[in-house]
């Protein structure tokens, strides 16, 4: 296949970007959409160019590093991560525009690579179980309801890739911070910090140049992970719960 | 036997097991003697953890929490995207959930025989003993691992093993185990208690009076290359099989961190010791990137087959019973598709080799399911594996309940890494090394579900009680800025940076890095022989030479610049594969993931050699021209009989 | 905003079956509107409980707005580079167009209640009855047109409104969520055709 790439380049945060084609040609459509990008990277530097800057690693859909606004699309035209994403998908004679992540919480560093340490920071304000090492009870003291445990899992798939900032229409970071929230919450041990927790991150998230939620939804429809709508409903159910307990975080 | 390739040092030892007491009482007793740091001197003492995986950031969490200063480093945007997060499996403990016999000694046994009796019994049985804690510290801490309707945590049996000690959360427990790990240290990070550096690399070690003492690392978004002082150093960097170029781990995963460890004085031990998993997604063609791992439960109802006929590229559907060959039903009839991993990987390799693979270049073989959809329905067969075929679907694009899977090997993990003490503790003091960087528990072949069980034993419970008698003596003298073994490590990085930018030749750093790993695969891969060892051993000098004349990196040094990035890392790949050759050449004997085909039962099984092999290789280091010095740490045996392994 | 939302949503409820007496003839409407205006008396000043009628519905709408405009500020932080391609995978219409509906649905009521309650645009003018002002608007196509229009961008705004404010205060899970969307649907539906009611029997000239 040969393709036609609008690629949005920008050296440093406070240079001007710009979307600059590209061709590329010979495009196997068993190619990841990163190899495709490889490939354009090989010519790039064999011609002197600069390599177009982009964040992958595991390449198999796990680490959430990966994460390109492809046609508009978080991830691409398909449900899944950038990496998981073949140029199966695309035919030949395609245009394909590729941005970076558009957020506030997400300034850009360079091309396509941002930085989302503002979710690490969500996590750091609550989105834990305080349990240091060495003062765990025996594991099964506290039995935990298979439902509760699975419903736990499905928001703790959650890789923190950021597309559902990325795609909701208010840049909202909602559906992240719902996922931790939910997988906490939802077990025995989450309990103790679970009003504060909620409170924290919410707060945190607010900090962080997020936009405010209104249940659009588009977070949901483009997670990877599939992350549900519900967990949104959660945490608000969390949250109100919470102020209305009137929980003041500790410290 | 290659001796102009290596000289032979003193041999050296493990001093610090207690091994005067017997082996269940060894953990215990070595915690009792090890020295102890009061809490309130802990503020002063100041570790650098590299590597935020289940190693390094069970680790630093603990550390943090007992009250150390940490400084944490680790290459990607977040902790939480550590290699680790893609292990899919589970994780081994000896609960003995099931009553079916499982023990701290079963699981000892078993892991000493896994690895083909080339691991050190008082780890391995540490290891067992602190695998029960390891599930409490996670349930403790949220992690959703998969339970029964009762409640209580559910378990699976891997290979290896007669017993169900598994525990898993589906097809993500790294992912979950890692998650916990991560919240505990972003945890302390939002106290306050440990110092973070994202997107940095470590790129040397600083040793001052022969102490480790710090790093030089780089932040890979402006390109800065800083120093970083501390008390101990802690290196929890992950496996090297990206020398391979293709293999299962991330891209970015690499050697450097241990490899500038290892040319600063610390021996690595056993770098030919790799694992191989038979069932991965073959490469599509040339510009594959990496490889991916699919659950091994596959062989349970697959069936292996390749063509008979030499370049048979008819449809498989098309292809009559008579004229495919189920070769390891045919050669192995007792355990058939069920043969441990390296000997599936052996025989996928062998009959591609013969020319008869399937798929592009020929590098794969069938994997086949017609037979059981046949005898338990399709619905059983979606309920089963359903998410393994939708992978398979996405990644080949093909629809793997038409037609037949196409498999084949791909490194998987390393067992090799830094040489360590029972402390953890390299051969450079204030040095540890933990997690998959280390060389400890595995021998020559790890069981699966015990690397993610090493590294949190190692992070959460070892690390944080041995380092302490070494911190002991601490805080150590204040070394300067200007101290002149800071300015030599900095001044190394900085010119090798220049060095790779200056080069400017015709090639890419990812065709060094391909030619590499395609070579050290067809050489020093599933089989290993003298001749092919030699051949390698012939040829990376040459494209080691090409490299540094021929490579061309773009951009600059005080930029965000992955091309340096990843040249960076082609060039200790590079050094690295040619010690593991010399590795596997001198081991004149198959053991575990080291098939020496000079080395073999009549069956085609590894044949060990305990006469003379029954050791530790620990590599020293040796500045370019001199052959490196290996040092040999024997393996006693105490409480575990060595016997072949049998699978017939 | 859910709470202000709702508040709005309570008083269209009440607000659509009190429109329902234009059916019961003029009379009947005209009293109705007096019985606002007199509920109560003499034990309460004249017009109580329209005052607090419209003093809620003032409190609401500012609380709404206020949190309309507060969400599409911080929204336009979060967004500081839009993209230069960005397509919808499902938000609904009606998600989308919640803000500038939400505006029209604003100038619809200024407008209104110049209608209606002040006569001040009306073509019958300022003292006519509620009947009469009534009539003579839905008399005039143009007049007709904005008010369906109004309407149908207030039902899309609703549809979604009941979907969100649920979500909103944490009502929802996997299960009920459908429930609730073919709730909201038929909900906001139903309410805007008993609203259409009025002006369509009007332009049909089954009231006069
Ligand atoms: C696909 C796959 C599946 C697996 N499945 C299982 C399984 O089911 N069960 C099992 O027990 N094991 C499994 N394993 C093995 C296991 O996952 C790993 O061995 C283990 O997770 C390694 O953990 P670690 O903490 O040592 O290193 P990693 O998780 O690899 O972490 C390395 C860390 O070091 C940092 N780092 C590396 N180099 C540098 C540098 N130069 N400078 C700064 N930072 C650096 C990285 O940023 C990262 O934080 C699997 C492995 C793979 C690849
Ligand atoms: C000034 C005009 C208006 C504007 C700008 C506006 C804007 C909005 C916006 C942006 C939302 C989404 C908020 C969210 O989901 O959290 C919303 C929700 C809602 N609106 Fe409006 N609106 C207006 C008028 C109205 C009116 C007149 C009514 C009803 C009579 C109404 C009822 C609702 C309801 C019920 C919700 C859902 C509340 C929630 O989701 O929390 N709105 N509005
Ligand atoms: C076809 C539909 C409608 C008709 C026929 C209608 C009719 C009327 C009439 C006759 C009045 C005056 C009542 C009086 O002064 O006694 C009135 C008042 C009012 N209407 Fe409507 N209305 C309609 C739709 C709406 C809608 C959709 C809204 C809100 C979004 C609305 C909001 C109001 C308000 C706020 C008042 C003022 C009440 C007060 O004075 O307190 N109306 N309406
Ligand atoms: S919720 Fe989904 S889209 Fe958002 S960060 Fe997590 S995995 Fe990515
Ligand atoms: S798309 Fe945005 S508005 Fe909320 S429901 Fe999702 S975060
Ligand atoms: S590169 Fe890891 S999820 Fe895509």
């Amino acid at each position: 296949m040969n393709l036609t790439l609008r690629v949005w380049r920008q050296p440093h945060p406070t240079a001007k970007g710009k979307m600059v084609t590209y061709k590329v040609s010979d495009v196997s459509p068993d190619m990841s959409f990163l190899e495709m990008l490889d490939v354009l990277n090989e010519q790039l530097i064999l011609s002197g160019d600069d390599p177009v800057a982009f964040d992958h690693d595991c390449r198999e859909g796990i680490c959430g590093s990966c994460g390109l606004m492809i046609n508009g699309y978080a991830h691409g035209p398909e449900q899944t991560t950038t990496c998981q994403l073949h140029m199966r998908s695309f035919k030949d004679g395609d245009e394909i525009d590729i941005e970076p992540w558009r957020s506030g919480g997400f300034p850009l560093i360079k091309d396509l690579v941002v930085d989302r340490s503002a979710f690490d920071r969500i996590i750091a304000s609550g989105g834990f179980i305080s349990a240091p090492t060495g003062t765990a009870p025996e594991a099964h003291a506290t039995p935990v309801p298979k439902k509760d445990s699975d419903a736990a899992f499905d928001a703790a798939t959650c890789i923190g890739c950021g597309a559902c900032v990325a795609a909701c229409p208010n840049g909202s970071a909602m559906l992240f911070t719902a996922a931790k929230v939910s997988h906490l919450g939802l077990l025995p041990q989450g309990q103790p910090e679970r009003d504060a927790r909620v409170i924290k991150m919410v707060a945190q998230q607010d900090a962080e140049d997020f936009g405010g939620c209104s249940n659009i939804g588009e977070c949901s429809a483009v997670c990877p992970k599939g992350i549900s709508m519900e967990t949104i409903s959660r945490l608000n159910h969390d949250l109100l719960g919470a102020l209305r307990a009137n929980a003041v975080p500790a410290s | 036997m290659a001796l102009e390739l290596f000289t032979e040092g003193d041999p050296i030892a493990d001093t610090k097991a207690p091994t005067d007491v017997p082996i269940g009482e060894r953990w215990s007793e070595r915690k009792f003697r090890g020295r102890l740091v009061n809490p309130a001197n802990r503020r002063k003492l100041h570790v650098i953890v590299v590597g935020t995986g289940l190693a390094g950031g069970s680790a630093a969490a603990t550390l943090a929490e007992a009250g150390y200063k940490v400084t944490s480093f680790w290459y990607q945007d977040s902790p939480r995207r550590a290699h680790s997060v893609a292990a899919q499996g589970g994780i081994n403990a000896a609960k003995n959930y099931r009553n079916d016999g499982d023990s701290v000694h079963r699981l000892f046994y078993d892991t000493v025989k896994g690895g083909d009796f080339r691991s050190r019994e008082n780890n391995v049985h540490r290891l067992a003993e602190i695998s029960t804690n390891i599930i409490d510290q996670c349930v403790a801490q949220g992690v959703p691992f998969a339970r029964e309707y009762g409640g209580l945590l559910d378990n699976r049996s891997f290979g290896g093993a007669q017993v169900s000690r598994t525990f898993y959360a589906r097809g993500q427990t790294g992912q979950q185990l890692l998650y916990g790990a991560y919240q505990a240290l972003e945890r302390q990070m939002g106290l306050g208690n440990v110092e973070q550096h994202a997107r940095t690399e470590m790129l040397d070690l600083i040793v001052v009076d022969g102490k480790a003492r710090g790093i030089v690392a780089r932040n890979l978004v402006t390109g800065e290359v800083t120093t970083h002082m501390a008390d101990a150093v802690v290196l929890a960097t992950g496996g090297y099989g990206n020398v391979f170029y293709l293999s299962t781990n991330a891209k970015g995963s690499n050697a450097t961190a241990i490899w500038r460890a290892h040319k600063r004085g610390a021996l690595l031990a056993n770098p030919c010791y790799t694992q191989i998993h038979p069932t991965c997604i073959p490469t599509s063609g040339d510009y594959q990137s990496k490889l991916t791992l699919m659950s091994e439960s596959l062989r349970n109802d697959g069936r292996v087959w390749v063509p008979k006929e030499r370049g048979d590229d008819r449809d498989p559907r098309q292809i009559p019973e008579d004229e495919r060959d189920y070769y390891l039903e045919r050669k192995y009839p007792a355990f058939g598709n069920l043969v441990p991993r390296d000997i599936a990987s052996r025989q996928a390799k062998n009959v591609c080799d013969e020319g008869r693979g399937v798929g592009p270049g020929g590098l794969g073989v069938y994997l086949d399911f017609d037979e059981a959809m046949q005898r338990l329905g399709r619905k059983a067969i979606e309920a089963k594996y359903g998410n393994l075929f939708d992978m398979y679907a996405r990644i080949t694009g093909e629809d793997p309940y038409e037609v037949p899977m196409r498999i084949f090997p791909a490194v998987h993990y390393t067992m090799g890494g830094l040489w360590v003490d029972y402390d953890l503790q390299s051969t450079i003091p204030g040095l540890f090394v933990i997690g998959e960087a280390n060389f400890s528990d595995h021998g020559a072949n790890r069981l699966g579900a015990s690397a993610l069980m090493q590294g949190l034993a190692d992070g959460y419970f070892v690390l944080p009680n041995t380092i302490t008698d070494y911190l002991a003596a601490g805080p150590f003298p204040k070394v300067a800025e200007d101290d002149p073994a800071v300015v030599e490590a900095r001044q190394a990085v900085v010119a090798q940076s220049e060095k790779l930018l200056s080069i400017n030749g015709t090639r890419t750093v990812a065709s060094f890095h391909r030619e590499l790993g395609r070579l050290v695969w067809d050489y020093c891969g599933m089989e290993r022989s003298e001749e092919s060892l030699r051949k390698a051993l012939d040829r990376i000098p040459e494209i080691r030479k090409e490299f540094w004349t021929n490579v061309k990196v773009s951009g600059e040094q005080g930029t965000f610049n992955q091309n340096l990035e990843h040249a960076g890392r082609v060039a200790d790949f590079i050094e690295l594969a040619e010690l593991m050759c010399i590795d596997a050449l001198h081991r004149n004997e198959s053991c575990g993931g080291h098939f020496r085909v000079e080395s073999q039962t009549e069956e085609g099984e590894a044949l060990r050699d305990d006469e003379n092999y029954a050791y530790v290789a620990a590599w020293e280091w040796t500045p370019e021209g001199e052959p490196p010095v290996l040092h040999k740490e024997d393996l006693n045996y105490e409480y575990v009989h060595l016997a072949q392994r049998s699978y017939k | 905003m859910a709470i202000s939302g709702i508040l709005m949503v309570l008083f269209l409820v009440a607000h659509a079956i009190g429109n329902l007496h234009v059916f019961q003839g003029a009379e009947s409407f005209n009293e109705y509107s007096e019985w606002l205006r007199e509920f109560g008396e003499p034990a309460l000043p004249h017009r109580t409980l329209l005052t607090l009628i419209e003093i809620g519905l003032l409190v609401s709408v500012v609380a709404h707005m206020w949190s309309a405009f507060s969400l599409w500020r911080q929204a336009k932080r979060a967004r500081p580079v839009a993209y230069v391609t960005k397509k919808r995978v499902q938000q609904s219409y009606a998600s989308r167009t919640l803000r500038w509906g939400g505006v029209i649905i604003l100038l619809f009521i200024i407008w209104h209640l110049l209608d209606m309650t002040f006569g001040a645009v009306n073509p019958d003018g300022t003292d006519s009855t509620p009947y009469d002002r009534l009539v003579a608007s839905f008399e005039n196509p143009f007049i007709t047109a904005f008010y369906v229009l109004a309407l149908v961008l207030l039902g899309m705004h609703l549809r979604h409104g009941i979907f969100s404010a649920a979500q909103t205060l944490g009502q929802t899970n996997k299960r009920r969520e459908r429930l609730l969307n073919i709730t909201a649907t038929t909900f906001a539906t139903g309410l805007i055709a008993l609203y259409l009611v009025t002006p369509v029997a009007v332009a049909l000239d089954f009231v006069n």
